[in-house]
């Protein structure tokens, strides 16, 4: 049984409350009616199996039913963070011992803005 | 009070003045048990005492928190909480469900006005109000044993040190899912869909059996 911890209720809760969603930060082509079949195919059916760091999607399904990203080892199961939609993962195959919390934040603000205002586009 | 629209949403009294029968969640519970095994009655000895809060008004509130907060403390004069926070009378809640999702309770026949009033009060924000009050139930456990049944039926820690007054969650409980809040030291409540309603009050009566529980009608 594990605990994850949920970014958005902030607390860790029981592993029955969540349900795993596929692999996380799939771009969608930006512009589809003119991307060729084959990027069309890969962003609809073709996901990638690594053994070892994997950032995944995940949905708090029975507490706030928000979706969040998992950074998960998949051969030990370890899970390494969670972090909200539109941020970036401190922990990936390239730094596998996390990057430092500066680093992360900058590029959040720089590339991320947009698609956080899109993902959150509740807020008034 | 007549029907209004508010801009593209029409809204309606889901609880007209005419005297149209209604049933809690839990009526076909309460009357098949009393067939079969009667439902405990409330006694000295009770370790959990149970009690439904039928019919009262439950409103889902989604939109940003600075706008909503702004409209609930103008009609309500609550704070929108990351918890659970009640008026001075006890009577009306308002709850953190998700970061933009609240769940408010009020009396039974005040939904609709207050609906309305803080339609009024959030004007051109861009929000939404669902009146959810025929879609749940609210149930009321009390008693020295009330964790103790929680403990048999949540994964969720209800420990005072994780879960004290004031807090509120989603959780998993018996196989299904509820919310669960504990406005008082001594009092938790569950929130129950309908349509688990009836399945949740039979496990909390053979999880409360060894405690002794009781059912206040
Ligand atoms: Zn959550």
């Amino acid at each position: 049984m594990f605990y994850i911890h949920c970014p958005y209720c902030d607390e860790y809760r029981d592993e029955e409350e969540f349900h795993p969603k596929g692999q996380a930060h799939i771009a969608r082509p930006e512009d589809p009616e003119t991307c060729s079949d084959e990027e069309w195919g890969d962003y609809l059916f073709f996901r990638d199996n690594p053994r070892g760091i994997h950032h995944e999607l995940w949905v708090h399904a029975i507490g706030c039913r928000k979706f969040f990203n998992i950074t998960r080892n998949s051969a030990s199961y370890e899970i390494l963070e969670t972090y909200r939609m539109g941020e970036r993962p401190r922990f990936s195959a390239e730094h596998p011992q996390g990057e430092s919390a500066e680093h992360g934040a900058a590029v959040n603000v720089a590339d991320e803005a947009g698609r956080v205002a899109d993902q959150e586009g509740v807020r008034a | 009070m007549s029907d209004i629209t508010y801009g593209q949403v029409a809204t309606f009294n889901t609880h007209p003045e005419a005297a149209i029968p209604s049933e809690s969640p839990l009526s076909v519970a309460f009357n098949q048990i009393s067939v079969s095994t009667p439902a405990p009655a409330v006694n000295h000895a009770s370790g959990v005492r149970l009690e439904e809060k039928a019919f009262l008004g439950h409103l889902i509130l989604r939109g940003g928190a600075i706008v909503l907060d702004e409209a609930v403390r103008k009609v309500l004069g609550i704070s929108l909480p990351l918890g659970l926070a009640l008026d001075e009378s006890g009577e009306r809640s308002v709850q953190w469900l998700s970061p933009d999702e609240w769940l408010v309770i009020v009396p039974g026949g005040e939904e609709f006005e207050v609906e309305q009033r803080l339609r009024d009060a959030l004007g051109d924000a861009h929000y939404a109000i669902v009146d959810a009050s025929g879609g749940q139930t609210l149930v009321s456990l009390e008693g020295e044993k009330a964790r103790e049944l929680l403990m048999k039926s949540t994964s969720y820690d209800v420990h005072p040190s994780n879960f004290p007054v004031g807090k509120a969650v989603s959780v998993v409980f018996a196989k299904s899912s509820l919310i669960l809040r504990r406005p008082a030291e001594d009092r938790y409540e569950l929130v129950l869909r309908r349509s688990f309603a009836d399945y949740l009050y039979r496990w909390i009566l053979d999880a409360g059996a060894e405690y002794g529980i009781g059912v206040q009608r």
